[in-house]
């Protein structure tokens, strides 16, 4: 017989009811919130038998638009999670000063900052990124899916198991306390011995599983589905830019992924890498996971700038200025953003040769960038611009990035880095490119393809409140940071001494509450367009005269998104088929080759959830039995060839007759 | 009279930005970094403020309604307008790194310093005053090999001397920073970094941790006091008047992690401590020791090959015991 | 937008008509030979991390033992002809599947999947013996840095073999259709990578290694 202890320890491992936040009531307030809404959903689904329809028609789609919507669906949830853990952050530290050490003690604190760093980076902008690709890329190339539908399936799946791995971390044990990107010797073992750590290694290398799939799939699609005649010169520039971001992906992922599977070694097998003794070298790790994680700056504004480059274009009604030039920016950026890692540390002692070195290869992908910049500018030179929300979104996005822009080259200049690295300044700085750059680009992107991907348009009343509390919300935010960090204030503290500085931190939080009502004003957005939804309805399929074919297709797309593959002679290829007076055909339909859905994709990341969350808290046989349900599921796979079928040709005429129908209607 | 008493706001606000320690510091190296960062805005503002006003021009010039405008709805290449908008960011760039180049090199913080300050060069006979500084969980140990005293949370140093910190760190990694005295530097455990450094006028500065450490990182902080000689050399006597022994022992239990330390004064500091503390041999029997690890083969300086393999850490790494 | 009228006009009537779209159901050529490449790239990467981590670790012995110590290539060489040979085995059976011979490839298959368990078998003992002598992958960073890439490098091979059991079964059921035989080309891509990757290991790690 075995001990009883023992048994509980075998299946339990570490976990035991003191990792359950009885004791800390804002999480427990927060549990209670989440388990409510969590029932409430789970209740209404249930209660509408909405299931089966849930299961068959969204998790176990292969449909790329499908998938992609389930990725921003994905994006703006974890962003409600990550701007709450921002909001917690600006209210400590508005209020802890002197006396006063606020409401969160060091940590929890510590958790917010990295659990919102991660959040944000690893599952707001990532998922929002690759949704984006995953819908619009296909139907701009007039493909009729990606090149591995059932990978793209996975691939989500596999997002939404890390996501969950970093929400579980809330309510059963705790986040890593280490800072974004887990830094040893303070990720170790002998500094975190508790899950946290553990909880973020597992939850990116899950991720990182999918978004590295989903780079392969992404990028041959690209390279294999191209619509006859689209040359690579003829490509959107939006899926140009997704083309070199997946190639960025596919290059820096697996450093990732090696330098977490070192950590992870360290901390369960005893090795020493990155520890202080027996010959550990923990520079090589930030030397590595920078290696990944500058890539990773470009992998989230590349594909923003082709949504600009999209928009710019639309709504200026003028192709974009100096398209050549524009690819060959992005492919110079991409090339140079393996070379200007070491900027993020040059306090780290080098020499001051290889200092100026990578200083100046960071200051020399301002130039391409500079020029993109210049090219949407020149677009809406002689033309007829439309402030439409997506525009709106764009001109805020070109003054403020180059802000961003111009303090990121002065941080790489060493001897300033010097004075500036890890301040505030450096804080206001990424947040200027990253909202001011990466998330005012999606929020166009959504805005600009929302009719494409539901039939009708955003609310543009509710989303020009959410676009002027985002952007002067963003600037009360972190013009303070700025001038913080002149004042030398360095970031991650909880508690500050000098009571001078509290006005300022006042301002920010300020500028926090308005981007909190940006949000809701999204919020709001979303249920008045959807209750307005018929008023709003875009029946043309091409709701803003676009230029690009996904605007050829109706909207929402067919299944088969384009019931004959288009020929493709030049870029704009839907704006010089309008030019062409272009018919849509009406007969003369043949079968099409679909692939089929499946649930494997989602079982496996299921498993993987379990297996991480196993790896956790050392429950090794649970770990090792849900590793081998994965091993046999996904052989199990491999036996099913059925994967595809043809959807018959009355069924696509049927399909296109309602769409000349509807068309007929509205004329 | 309202719009003036906001414009008055505003530049009182801009004012208040150039009295920001790094806008006005102290020390002669945070001073050259200051104007660099001076003139590097100015060099990116002269590209910078054109896109700004360009771009709201034309967003406002070219809107749909404004039917006035120019409209050429082909027109998206310009030859002349191309090399333009590549050249005029290459030209600044090309300005901005030969300014860091010349920066980089010339405030280099291993570099043993030229001048005290603008148009006074380092005196032929001066020596640095050198201090060793150890980052502990959490708080910062300052040891004063030429006095013989070390100090805890609080550093102090004569104007006009060029001062030699050596930083290393016990446990994890934290960054040495006094904003008004010259740039941070990593500390980092098992090596050693440089920082070289002058304070030109005396005062109260505040210095404290720039990377986040753990728990206690926020009460990571310290008075750096810039004294006149005199008033130095008083500090220096009072820390031996008041202060205890820094054995081996009293070391070890320093070390242990705590938050929010006192300022405390050593009187005398076991010889040999720092370079202890860097090797991590305090306890010798350690298994982490360095100086424990020669094996018999390796006779070639192991420790480093390791930092000359990755980029820049060869300095670092002399730290390191070789093979002697 | 239905309204065509608003957008320029037509092009000039000497060009040749132009069609926009293919009447007939057109198939995109086949990705997943490319796909497995790129795939294969980017394992190549987790190698270089491990390669260049051991670049940086692999002399950091800690008063452990040292490469020249502990490494033994005798022993090696004979594993690395096993997998060598394995990579020439399975070159064999490509061929015989070319020619849709299935007999004989599965035999070649059989041989090549011997040859890789011969190769994770002297593998093993190695770890087993070094462990034994202490020289275990805690014992310093150069070991901790030999154990993961070498370990690395063995549980792909280990994957390739699973992989190959699991192939020969679906062979055996469903002969060789053209699925199978790109999976067949998929597996001989990984199979070849690695015994590159092998070379890498074996003149970096194990030749190097005993250098003193």
């Amino acid at each position: 017989m075995l001990a009883h202890p023992d048994l509980t320890k075998l299946i339990f491992g570490r976990l035991t009811l003191d990792a359950l936040p009885l004791h800390v009531p804002i999480v427990l307030g927060t549990f209670a919130v989440v388990a409510l809404g969590g029932l409430v959903l789970l209740g209404a689904i249930t209660y509408f038998k909405l299931w089966g329809y849930l299961w068959r028609e969204w998790f176990t789609s292969i449909d790329h638009k499908k998938i992609g919507i389930m990725y921003m669906i994905l994006g703006f949830v974890m962003l409600l999670r990550g701007f709450a853990d921002a909001i917690m952050m600006r209210a400590q530290q508005a209020i802890s000063f002197g006396d006063n050490a606020g409401y969160l003690p060091p940590e929890h604190y510590d958790q917010i900052f990295t659990a919102h760093g991660v959040i944000m980076i690893f599952f707001v902008a990532m998922p929002m990124v690759t949704g984006m690709m995953n819908f619009v890329m296909p139907l701009q190339i007039g493909a009729r899916d990606v090149a591995f539908p059932f990978l793209n399936n996975f691939s989500f799946w596999m997002t939404v198991a890390g996501a969950m791995l970093v929400m579980a971390s809330l309510f059963i044990g705790e986040f890593a306390r280490t800072g974004w990107l887990a830094y040893p010797p303070l990720s170790d073992i002998a500094s975190s011995p508790d899950a946290g750590v553990d909880y973020y290694i597992w939850a990116l290398q899950i991720a990182g599983v999918g978004t590295l799939l989903s780079g392969i799939n992404l990028l041959v699609t690209i390279v294999k589905m191209r619509a006859p005649g689209m040359t690579l010169m003829k490509m959107p520039v939006f899926t140009w830019t997704a083309l070199c971001t997946n190639v960025l992906i596919v290059a820096a992922f697996p450093v990732l992924t090696a330098v977490l599977a070192l950590l992870a070694l360290d901390r369960y097998a005893g090795t020493n890498f990155f520890t202080t003794e027996l010959g550990g070298n923990a520079m090589m790790y930030v030397n590595l996971i920078w290696i990944w994680g500058h890539p990773e700056v470009y992998i989230l504004v590349l594909p923003v700038f082709g949504i600009f480059s999209e928009v710019t274009a639309t709504f200026s009604r003028k192709p974009l200025f100096g398209y050549t030039s524009m690819v060959y920016a992005t492919v110079v950026i991409t090339v140079l953003s393996y070379l200007v890692w070491l900027h993020h540390f040059f306090t780290m002692g080098s020499g001051a040769s290889v200092n100026s070195f990578f200083g100046i290869t960071t200051m020399i992908i301002s130039i391409p960038t500079g020029a993109k910049i210049f090219n949407w500018l020149f677009t809406m030179y002689r033309g007829r611009v439309e402030f439409e929300v997506p525009m709106m979104w764009t001109v805020a996005f070109m003054v403020t990035f180059v802000i961003g822009g111009m303090t990121g080259v002065l941080l790489a200049v060493p001897p300033a880095d010097f004075s500036l690295h890890n301040s505030l300044f450096l804080i206001a700085h990424f947040h200027n490119v990253i909202i001011g750059g990466v998330l005012f680009g999606l929020f166009a992107g959504i805005t600009y393809w929302f009719p494409k991907a539901f039939g009708f348009k955003l609310d543009p009343f509710w989303g020009k409140c959410a676009f002027w509390f985002w952007v002067v919300g963003f600037y009360f935010a972190f013009m303070p940071l700025y001038l913080l960090g002149l004042m030398g204030v360095t970031r991650r503290l909880s508690h500050f001494t000098d009571p001078a500085l509290q006005i300022w931190f006042q301002l920010a939080a300020f500028g926090a509450l308005l981007i909190l009502l940006g949000i809701a004003c999204m919020i709001i957005q979303f249920a008045v367009s959807i209750r307005r939804r018929e008023a709003l309805r875009d029946v043309t399929g091409d709701p803003w005269n676009g230029r690009t074919l996904e605007w050829s297709t109706s909207s929402p797309p067919p299944k088969y998104n384009f019931a004959f593959t288009p020929l493709v002679h030049d870029h704009d290829a839907w704006w010089m088929m309008k030019k062409y007076h272009y018919r849509r055909p009406l007969d003369g339909f043949v079968p099409i080759h679909m692939p089929m859905n499946t649930g494997a994709g989602i079982i496996l990341a299921g498993l993987s959830f379990v297996f991480g969350f196993a790896m956790i808290w050392y429950m090794w046989p649970l770990a090792i039995v849900s590793f081998a349900g994965i091993l046999v599921v996904a052989i199990a796979h491999t036996f099913n060839y059925h994967r595809d079928y043809y959807l018959s040709a009355d069924e696509v005429r049927r399909v296109e007759a309602s769409r000349t129908e509807l068309l007929a209607s509205h004329v | 009279m309202k719009a003036f008493r906001g414009l008055l706001l505003a530049a009182a606000t801009l004012l208040s930005g150039c009295q920001t320690v790094l806008m006005s510091p102290s020390g002669d190296l945070a001073l050259q970094q200051r104007n660099l960062i001076i003139t590097s805005t100015l060099l990116m503002l002269l590209i910078i403020v054109p896109v700004i006003v360009l771009t709201l021009v034309f967003a406002w010039h070219f809107r749909a309604s404004n039917k006035k405008a120019a409209y050429d709805p082909e027109w998206d290449h310009s030859t002349v307008l191309e090399l333009l908008i590549w050249s005029a960011p290459l030209l600044i760039i090309i300005a901005l790194g030969a300014v860091t180049w010349v920066s980089t090199h010339k405030l280099d913080p291993y570099r043993p310093l030229d001048r005290l300050s603008a148009g006074h060069p380092v005196p032929a006979d001066a020596k640095p005053l050198t201090v060793n500084v150890v980052a502990l969980d959490w708080k910062w140990l300052f040891i004063y090999p030429e006095q013989g005293i070390a100090t805890v949370n609080e550093l102090a140093a004569p104007v006009d001397r060029p001062i030699r910190f050596q930083i290393t760190a016990t446990s994890v990694m934290n960054s040495f920073f006094i904003p008004a005295l010259a740039g941070q530097i990593y500390a980092m455990p098992g090596m050693q970094t440089t920082l070289q450094a002058v304070i030109n006028q005396p005062g109260d500065f505040q210095g404290f941790s720039a990377n986040y450490s753990g728990q206690g990182f926020s009460g990571m902080h310290f008075v750096f006091h810039g004294m006149h000689e005199d008033a130095f050399k008083q500090w220096v006597a009072q820390a031996k008047a008041s202060g205890g022994d820094l054995s081996r022992e009293a070391y070890v239990k320093l070390a242990l992690p705590s938050e929010n330390d006192p300022v405390r004064y050593y009187a005398t500091v076991e010889p040999g401590l720092y370079q202890a503390i860097l090797t991590h041999c305090v306890q010798p029997d350690s298994p982490s020791c360095m100086t424990q690890m020669k094996a018999p083969g390796d006779d070639n300086a192991g420790a480093m090959h390791s930092g000359n393999a990755a980029a820049g850490m060869a300095d670092m790494r002399a730290a390191r015991p070789s093979s002697d | 937008m239905s309204d065509l009228s608003s957008t320029v006009l037509p092009g000039n009537a000497s060009a040749p008509p132009l069609t926009f779209y293919d009447t007939a159901e057109s198939h995109p050529p086949n990705g997943t030979l490319l796909g497995f490449w790129v795939y294969l790239m980017s394992d190549c990467l987790i190698f270089a991390c491990l390669f260049a981590v051991y670049g940086v670790l692999g002399r950091e012995y800690a008063g452990g033992p040292t490469g020249a110590q502990v490494l033994e290539l005798p022993a090696v060489a004979v594993n690395t002809s096993l997998l060598l040979l394995s990579s020439i085995t399975y070159g064999f059976a490509v061929l015989e599947m070319q020619r849709d011979r299935q007999r004989p490839m599965m035999l070649w298959l059989t041989i090549t999947g011997l040859l890789g368990a011969g190769f994770i078998t002297l593998e093993l003992r190695e770890f087993a013996h070094l462990i034994s002598i202490g020289a275990g992958p805690q014992r310093s960073a150069f070991l901790s840095s030999f154990f993961t890439l070498v370990g690395t490098h063995g549980l792909h091979v280990t994957c390739g073999i699973i992989w190959l059991i699991v192939l020969m079964t679906q062979v055996a059921k469903k002969g060789l259709i053209p699925a199978n035989k790109r999976r067949l080309m998929c597996l001989s891509m990984f199979w070849h990578f690695l015994d590159v990757v092998w070379v890498g290991v074996f003149s970096f790690v194990y030749l190097m290694g005993v250098l003193p």
